[in-house]
């Protein structure tokens, strides 16, 4: 479960001080499926990153289960990501020398498994997303939503709690996108992740659970 | 995972992996040919040094000659031959008179010195042998001249009346049956010789062609062993005689050069107490030849000689090397001076187009090394990844550099381009022995002019000194290019990584 307290984010910038989260208050029980959105520059990427302990707050807190992240060292920030938290990110993010396997197996290289594990578990996470015939095919020899199941498939491979996505369906055609939904879901039912979506899509925001929207630093709930 | 990202990274980024490879390659392979050059052309020095010092000699101990002081007869102090003949001197045979004489020095511009200068090299726990010689000429001068009587018959009748002038006015007597006169000198370099056999000095360069080499009975002995070349051209051999400093010597063996040089250091051997006794110069000698125990002593040696002996010119093989001129020497300051610096600046440049492929490489991933940590990589993950990458292309840039290095040095070596080289001396030994452009022999000494003048091929010898530098040099453009590309992904932060590509 989540547990965000007053946080508040500012950025020094040229033209000053720019407030992207201001004291927001929240609650994300384990397992529920939530869609946050609101316009471009409201603050929904940086609430994603707070929650995916890659930045630290200006004030207030986030706790993840027992885990306060707003004051952990970064080797252990580095830790909670390595093996609770998974990301899929709008523009894939694969790495373009590895092969899907390879891409996949990056995930578990923190984890310090034997090679013969992570090739199997790399393995069984493709096929988990449909994708068992191409494990040794480069990023530039699939299709977007075929990157996308890979950047799926890494996110899980390491079975998180919470899966993160940042417009993952922002770079994909519609039916592609309903593709790529049903498939989030499918996972989210099975293996019980909290799924949190950061999206500009209403057609993926009303399959969530519950809808946030983020406006000027500060989130209202979406009924 | 490293192995098969650093893998997939290093051969899918071929063109920045070649760049880098080839840069570290023609550096290293620079260094290892400058190094082995420098080391050859050390080699070429040796040689010649050897030559003229003999095997295994790491000090030397003269005394440089003193400032000439006018004499009262206008010569001088310096021991220079000079003949003189009584009125019943020489074998007279139909009005001419046949005279001879040959004399032993020092020679001019040689210095001798105590001989307890070798007892206290001797006594010093780091040396590990010492030996002295007597460096000597032998000058013989011989010749006809009209016989006094016929000068006086023929002439004015006045006594006292020189050869010469009697033949003039007679027109009888002396070689031409005119009254004149011809006369004929030879100069030969002698070298007293330690015949207990210590493990220094001239003879250690020699082989045995002929005969026998000293032994300890053959002290204060009247034997010779001759330079091969020297008995050739003087028609010489074992068991002749040679008269040296008046007195008749058997010659016991010829040797010869184990080096390229077509002479030895000198042209005749004697025991160093018969030298000594025959010169007149007892309990002298010109040069202590000495070995230190250890490579790692010698500078300690050279300053405990110095200090025990405060007069005395105590010289390394380094200081020696100076001596040697001709394009050897000139091959030397190149090495030293232009290798060097083209070897530094080739190095930088390569070293500075690692670290500046390697960073610029890492600002062009950054989005990979964000999406790395997000998913849970730590900075030593990324920076060892960074680091590793550089390394290899380093070791890349290595192999290939020893390769090319190795390539050149046999090039080098098969072309073995010719050095002359000369050993000007500036030690009393080599002015007699090696010689120094006949400037201190009034009479000129073809002898010891070709023993001093060498041509060397120069050899570059490979050595896992020169391979090992290499290595490290690979190793160190690698982790010099991976320390300031693993250092700038460790300081991306995840979040900023990832947004400043969103």
């Amino acid at each position: 479960m989540y547990e965000l307290n007053e946080l508040t984010k500012t950025y020094e910038t040229k033209r000053g001080t720019v407030t992207a989260l201001n004291k927001v208050s929240l609650t994300i029980p384990t397992g529920q499926m939530v869609a946050i959105q609101g316009p471009t520059g409201g603050g929904k990427s940086t609430l994603l990153q707070m929650l995916g302990a890659l930045e630290r707050p200006t004030s207030g807190t986030v706790t993840l289960g027992d885990d306060e992240l707003s004051k952990m060292p970064d080797s252990r920030l580095a830790e909670i990501r390595a093996r609770t938290i998974g990301f899929v990110f709008q523009g894939f993010n694969l790495i373009p020398t590895l092969t899907a396997q390879e891409n996949v197996e990056t995930a578990l290289a923190p984890l310090g498994l034997s090679s013969q594990d992570r090739k199997s578990r790399a393995t069984a996470a493709l096929e988990k997303v449909g994708l068992g015939e191409r494990l040794t095919h480069h990023p530039s020899e699939l299709s977007g939503g075929q990157q996308q199941r890979v950047a799926i498939a890494r996110a899980l491979v390491k079975e998180p709690t919470v899966l993160l996505a940042d417009e993952p369906t922002g770079n994909l055609d519609e039916q592609t996108r309903d593709e790529i939904m049903e498939l989030l879901e499918g996972l989210w039912r099975d293996q019980g992740l909290t799924l949190i979506i950061v999206t500009h899509d209403s057609a993926v925001a009303k399959r969530a659970e519950r809808r946030l929207t983020l406006k000027h630093g500060a989130v209202t709930e979406k009924k | 995972m490293f192995g098969t990202y650093l893998y997939r990274e290093l051969s899918n980024r071929r063109k920045q992996t070649a760049i880098i490879a080839a840069g570290m390659a023609l550096a290293i392979a620079l260094v290892m040919i400058v190094n082995g050059v420098a080391a050859g052309v050390k080699d070429a020095q040796a040689t010649v040094l050897a030559s003229v010092y003999g095997v295994g000699t790491d000090i030397t101990i003269t005394q440089d000659p003193a400032q000439p002081v006018e004499g009262e007869e206008g010569q001088t102090q310096q021991q220079q031959p000079r003949f003189e003949f009584g009125a019943d001197d020489g074998e007279t045979t139909d009005g001419t008179t046949a005279i001879s004489q040959s004399r032993l020095t020092s020679g001019i511009a040689s210095t001798t010195f105590d001989a307890d200068a070798l007892t206290t090299a001797q006594g010093l726990d780091t040396v590990a042998a010492a030996t002295a010689t007597l460096a000597l000429t032998n000058v013989s001068f011989s010749g006809e001249v009209a016989a006094p009587d016929a000068a006086t018959e023929q002439g004015t009748g006045q006594e006292g009346a020189v050869p010469g002038e009697g033949a003039a006015q007679g027109g009888r007597g002396g070689p031409d049956g005119a009254g004149g006169s011809a006369f004929d000198v030879d100069t030969f370099t002698v070298t007293g010789i330690d015949v207990a056999g210590e493990s220094v000095g001239p003879l250690t360069s020699v082989e045995l062609v002929d005969g026998r080499a000293f032994e300890t009975s053959d002290s204060d002995s009247n034997v010779v062993i001759l330079d091969t070349s020297y008995a050739t051209t003087s028609s010489l051999a074992v068991d002749d005689t040679l008269e040296i400093g008046g007195e008749e010597f058997t010659i016991i063996g010829t040797v010869t050069s184990t080096s390229s040089d077509a002479t030895t250091a000198s042209n005749t051997y004697i025991p160093l107490d018969t030298a000594q006794r025959v010169a007149d110069l007892e309990g002298q000698v010109s040069t202590v030849y000495v070995q230190a125990a250890s490579s790692t002593d010698i500078a300690s040696v050279q300053s405990a000689l110095q200090t025990a002996l405060p007069d005395a010119s105590v010289k390394t093989q380094e200081d020696l090397a100076s001596s040697v001129s001709g394009s050897l020497s000139t091959a030397s300051d190149l090495v030293g001076k232009l290798g060097t610096w083209l070897s530094i600046i080739v190095l930088a440049a390569a070293f500075l187009i690692s670290v500046l492929l390697t960073t610029s490489g890492v600002a062009r991933r950054t989005r990979e090394f964000g999406t790395l940590k997000a998913i849970g990589w730590n900075n030593g993950a990324v920076v060892r990844q960074v680091a590793g990458e550089s390394l290899v292309q380093g070791a890349i840039g290595g192999v290939i550099g020893v390769v090319v290095g190795l390539l050149g040095i046999l090039s080098i070596n098969l072309i073995a381009p010719v050095l002359s080289a000369s050993a000007v001396a500036t030690t009393a030994v080599a002015g007699q022995g090696a010689g120094q452009g006949g400037g201190g022999n009034r009479f000129g000494d073809a002898a010891t002019t070709a023993a001093a003048t060498t041509d060397i091929a120069l050899q570059i010898p490979v050595t896992f000194g020169i391979i090992g530098i290499a290595v490290v040099l690979a190793i160190a453009g690698g982790l010099i290019a991976g320390a300031f590309g693993g250092w700038r992904a460790a300081r991306l932060r995840p979040a900023e990584a990832l947004r400043s590509v969103a």
